[in-house]
């Protein structure tokens, strides 16, 4: 029999629903690589294999009664430890929420469930999703799977769903859920050889995902091709009547509507996205990337994003802004971690709670966000910054009269080592320079593997949608994965 | 603008992070970097541009005024409501003790 | 404009002072603003709380409609500008009974801007005219929860159950100048908001407080520093603090101080006023858009429907009690002064001139006289014995309508209606049974009046000579000899007959 393991979503629903072999076949397989595993790559906060095989059973008996099976019926999956997991622990990788179990289920991973999905466990991710390279997590690095060439060195698999990025890329899971506030799905997809895609704000249910920047936020799939993104997004999306930002829209049939041809298609290329100090690798496989499209029949047109620039410094204003409200809650008194010094008052265990509770990067965060909005600035900065925002949407829009899709890279460079960035948040930042302006304008933004530079490692391609146009970028993906062929994968040394 | 380290300091305050000589001596150059890097967008003309309100345009949905029609945000769910808190006595939640 | 010629008389001069209230108002709603959890008052601690009004991790939150309607019509009812597109900003401070670390409130674009209302000219209490108070705008906000600080001796306790509660505030512009005036806009205020229905009004379980803004100067000068009083929760304290918060200003100024911009606590038990340590950080509450929430546009239908259910509001009804009823200013402005109050009023109206067959015109002082005096005179004698749910208004419009016939007299409406009162019977059946109605039988009065105009010749000359006083003399003869039933006016339109003949 083939290794479960190998198989990605799609296979493992077809084959489940016809009986080539059971869920808890699979869900046992994959629990195995994920106990293996665990030591040397830490993906996981939380193992659940008795979640896994509880809902590999459920499909099981559903299937033998010949009841109609879910959408993802028997395939077991990761998730971000940023959902809400009901009496499962919910952490977002931070000592403040160490031992939190809620009593409640996320919106999209109520979804997944009901689509017949099992939970393999809590995977680890950068504290509140702040990160890009994994390394902020109070339960510590998550190691990519990949390696350089003759190299031992540990590798950052991205962030912030670094976790879900090497779950999937070392056939710990299938399929894992991600987040993506400015780059947090694709680029941990492209440093890790995997497909993920960021829908279209609104799309995916913010209920119970543990909020970093609201106005950012959007979950989505993190998993090993185009027509997986397809199916899984079709599970997580839909309507919430529970967040207000939810768009009341039917989800679309992503996956019957997946088509790689894109004749009569155009293909927009940024050309403020021609940055210094991006790669050659990089700028090789967007080249490549263009001859692809235009092998599917698209037309390559040039287009002009004139404030790309200045994405990241509006992010980094608005994000954190967010971010030092929306953490506000975490204050010792209703959940989490508190802290109370001998004779502390009040205010004064809020303080000692934050300070052993948040890591320095999301007290970085905290403490950039409160300036900005702090009395006097909150114009020059935060206003500034959603003016500037507005303009970056409205680049969007101005290209999008003139293409359908955008195709970008990723990231300005592969992996790096662990530990190289830890201590130049702005270097770290910049890893996120293609991906932010997307997250700023809401728009659906995917990531595909595109080849692998001179050390072996994964590289990723971007293609930008209009909003609610997640099929035309998926399409777009699946014409560059139908020709990229893709199928280096790391060499297993765990 | 370049920040000091009281007013560092008075932003840990605010944010109630409590913070030692040797963490703010760390943060404030940290800090300065950054700032000195967003404050880029000053260069950005934007007279006449409205600060963005809603990313994707969607319109605010409004709630029927039923309690709890959805078991998930409606209350009388005392135990779940108290379930994780680090001192819960008597159905409240306990703080040290504030004088107003 | 009138001035209030109220003043502070301090060691060096006198002083104005310079008031402007921030009232929050319970928006009357089943559900919380933002959350399915109930609001009644008085529940279990925690146990209307829902896992959004907790603050836990990933929780949003949607607004209920019935709160932005009912703030709506309240901007309308005091003929505010109402915005169509407003937002929601989180205030962000931390506090024990503020789970969120911020509250949503509307800084920015609130959703109801500048309106006002009109307090009455009242002499004793040194209003010499009616003055507009201006209103800057009214916004929607959360409540926060509720500390107890005396049930541990080292800790407080929290309840969330008001944690979320819709509130309005309603923020006034710094128009006051009075004590007096202070509490007359808070009761006008009051009777608006329990007009429209938008909030109960109910001071003592904290539906409406006040943040009182107190500031002193030299008339004529430019404003002093201000400091906030916050939730003061009865007419009288709103006017105490104002009273205390000017002459602790005054005093300080005058000893060479200054007044520091603060926030303050008003203490009922001693009718003082002190700073509040808590709110140290009040300058920097970091307003900016709630990102969980997008802007809130209301459409041409919304508006419509708000100002279509609004009912008459006090002024209006007022003026129509007036002009159109015919009852005096006084009798207005009793019965509009409280639902209801009105309320009760118009349907006994109602009832009567339809018994009586009459327009409301007709009827209006009868019923208005009864309502105000008679009726609570009747009530009040009872005390305990009498059943409030037997004076129904059919019940009071039929011994009205019996009164205004001639059937009974005004002495008998009464004892009719205290029966009432205690047996819930009906007046008509009691007016038959106990033998309570006049006599209108021309005949039995005629009878009556032939024999006194007999019996007392000396004084028939009399009057016959000009001595028109006698005619109260006969009146009350022909009534003793009915016994008090005859029918005043048949009794006086005989006799004048008779005598003048
Ligand atoms: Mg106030
Ligand atoms: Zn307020």
């Amino acid at each position: 029999m083939t290794d479960l393991t190998e198989l990605g979503v799609k296979a493992i629903r077809d084959g489940v629903a016809s009986g080539d072999f059971t869920a808890r076949e699979v869900a046992e397989s994959f629990n195995a690589n994920v106990a293996a595993a665990q030591d040397a790559l830490n993906a996981f906060i939380v193992a659940t294999p008795e979640k896994a095989l509880e809902a590999a059973d459920a499909v099981d008996a559903a299937r033998a009664r010949g009841d109609t099976l879910g959408k993802l019926a028997g395939v077991p999956i990761g998730m971000k430890d940023l959902f809400a997991t009901k009496g499962v622990q919910t952490t977002a990788a931070s000592h403040i929420l160490e031992g939190f179990v809620p009593e409640y289920e996320s919106t999209v991973s109520a979804n997944l469930w009901r689509a017949g999905a099992g939970m393999l466990g809590k995977l680890n991710l950068d504290q509140f999703a702040m990160g890009s390279s994994n390394e902020t997590s109070y339960f510590g690095n998550v190691i990519s799977p990949w390696r350089k060439e003759g190299s031992n060195a540990g590798l950052a698999p991205g962030g912030s769903s670094g976790g879900s990025s090497a779950a999937v890329a070392a056939r710990l899971c299938p399929a894992a859920t991600g987040t993506d506030t400015g780059g947090s799905i694709r680029q941990p997809a492209a440093f890790t050889g995997i497909s993920g895609i960021k829908p279209t704000y609104g799309r995916c249910s913010r209920w119970g995902i543990v909020a970093f920047a609201s106005s950012l936020d959007q979950a989505g799939p993190m998993v090993r091709d185009v027509t997986d993104c397809a199916i899984m997004l079709e599970a997580m999306a839909g309507f919430d009547p529970k967040d207000s930002t939810s768009l009341d829209l039917p989800v679309p049939e992503w996956e019957a509507g997946l088509d790689p041809d894109l004749r009569g298609k155009k293909v927009g290329i940024p050309r403020e996205y021609r940055m210094d100090g991006t790669d050659a690798a990089i700028l090789k496989s967007w080249d490549d990337g263009i001859a692809w499209l235009r092998d599917a029949g698209a037309e390559i047109v040039d287009v002009s994003l004139p404030h790309t620039k200045y994405a990241l410094p509006a992010y980094y204003i608005v994000a954190p802004a967010e971010a030092s409200s929306n953490l506000a809650r975490y204050d010792g008194v209703r959940y989490g971690l508190r802290e109370l010094p001998q004779g502390a008052n009040l205010q004064e265990m809020y303080a000692a709670t934050r300070a052993a509770g948040f890591g320095d990067e999301v007290k970085r965060r905290i403490m950039i966000g409160t300036y900005v909005l702090s009395a006097g600035f909150y114009d020059a900065y935060y206003n500034q910054a959603q003016r500037v925002r507005t303009l970056i949407s409205n680049d969007f829009k101005a290209a999008f009269e003139q293409c359908d899709v955008i195709l970008a890279p990723t990231t300005p460079t592969a992996s790096f080592p662990l530990g190289d960035k830890v201590d130049d948040p702005l270097a770290m930042y910049l890893n996120d320079v293609f991906a932010v302006p997307a997250s700023l304008a809401g728009l659906p933004a995917m990531s595909v593997p595109a080849g692998l530079n001179a050390d072996g490692l994964p590289l990723g391609l971007q293609i930008i949608g209009r909003a609610f146009d997640e099929q035309g970028v998926l399409n777009a993906g699946l014409a560059i994965e139908s020709r990229a062929g893709f199928d280096a994968r790391p060499k297993r040394w765990w | 603008m370049s920040v000091d380290r009281e007013t560092v300091a008075k932003i840990a305050s605010l944010a109630r992070i409590q913070m030692d000589d040797a963490s703010l001596d760390r943060l404030v150059p940290e800090f300065n970097n950054i700032l000195a890097w967003v404050e880029q967008l000053g260069e950005v003309d934007t007279s006449g541009v409205e600060p963005m309100t809603a990313v994707i345009e969607n319109h605010q949905r409004l709630r029927d005024d039923v309690v709890d029609a959805d078991p998930l945000t409606g209350g009388g769910v005392r135990d779940k409501v108290l379930a994780n808190a680090p001192a819960a006595e008597h159905g409240f939640f306990g703080v040290p003790k504030v004088i107003e | 404009m009138t001035t209030s010629n109220y003043r502070i008389h301090g060691a060096t001069g006198e002083w104005e002072v310079v008031i402007g209230l921030e009232v929050h108002a319970q928006v009357t709603s089943n559900a919380k603003l933002f959350s399915g959890a109930a609001t009644a008052f008085g529940a279990e601690p925690n146990s209307q709380v829902s896992l959004v009004d907790a603050a836990m991790p990933g929780m949003l939150p949607v607004p209920n409609r019935e709160c932005i309607r009912q703030a709506v019509r309240t901007g309308m009812a005091i003929d505010a500008e109402i915005n169509a597109w407003s937002r929601f900003d989180r205030k962000n401070y931390f506090y024990a009974d503020l789970p969120q670390g911020y509250q949503i409130s509307q800084l920015y674009h609130p959703i109801v801007g500048e309106g006002s209302l009109t307090i009455e000219a009242d002499e004793k209490a040194g209003i010499p005219a009616d003055k507009v108070i201006g209103i800057e705008r009214i916004h929607v906000e959360q409540d926060a929860g509720k500390l107890m600080h005396d049930q541990h001796p080292s800790m407080s306790y929290v309840d969330l159950n008001r944690s979320g509660v819709a509130l309005m505030e309603i923020v006034s512009r710094p128009d006051m100048r009075s004590p007096a005036e202070a509490g007359a806009y808070v009761r006008k205020l009051r009777a608006i908001l329990r007009y429209v229905g938008s909030c109960d009004g109910n001071m003592e379980e904290g539906s409406m407080r006040a943040d009182v803004n107190v500031s002193v100067r030299r008339p004529g000068e430019a404003f002093g520093t201000r400091t906030e009083t916050k939730n003061v929760n009865s007419v009288r304290f709103v006017m105490q603090t104002i009273e205390h918060e000017a002459r602790r200003q005054v005093d300080l100024i005058e000893d060479g101080g200054v007044v520091v911009q603060e926030t303050r606590l008003f203490d009922p038990n001693t009718g003082t006023t002190r700073s509040m340590r808590s709110k140290e950080d009040a300058h920097d509450y970091r307003y900016f858009p709630d990102p969980d929430l997008l802007p809130l546009e209301l459409d041409a239908d919304f508006l419509a429907e708000c100002r279509a259910s609004l009912p008459e509001l006090p002024d209006a009804k007022r003026r129509r009690y007036v002009e159109a009823l015919g009852l005096t200013e006084y009798n207005a402005r009793e019965l509009t002064a409280e639902v209801e109050t009105y309320a009760r009023f118009e349907q006994l109206l109602a009832e009567t001139a339809a018994k009586l067959g009459k327009s409301e015109k007709d009827a209006a002082t009868q019923v208005a006289n009864w309502s105000l005096s008679v009726a609570p005179g009747v009530i009040n004698a009872l005390g305990a014995e009498a059943n409030p749910a037997n004076a129904t208004a059919a019940a009071q419009a039929e011994i009205l309508a019996m009164q205004a016939a001639g059937e009974i007299s005004g002495g008998q409406a009464k004892e009719i209606f205290e029966i009432v009162l205690r047996t819930g019977r009906e007046p008509a059946e009691i007016a038959e049974a106990e033998g309570l109605k006049q006599v209108s039988d021309t005949g039995a009065i005629e009878a009556a009046i032939d024999q006194i105009i007999a019996g007392n010749a000396d004084k028939v000359a009399e009057y016959r000579g000009g001595k028109d006083k006698l005619f109260g003399f006969f009146v009350g003869q022909t009534m003793k000899a009915m016994q008090g039933k005859a029918n005043p006016a048949v009794v006086n339109q005989l006799l004048k007959e008779k005598l003048d003949g």
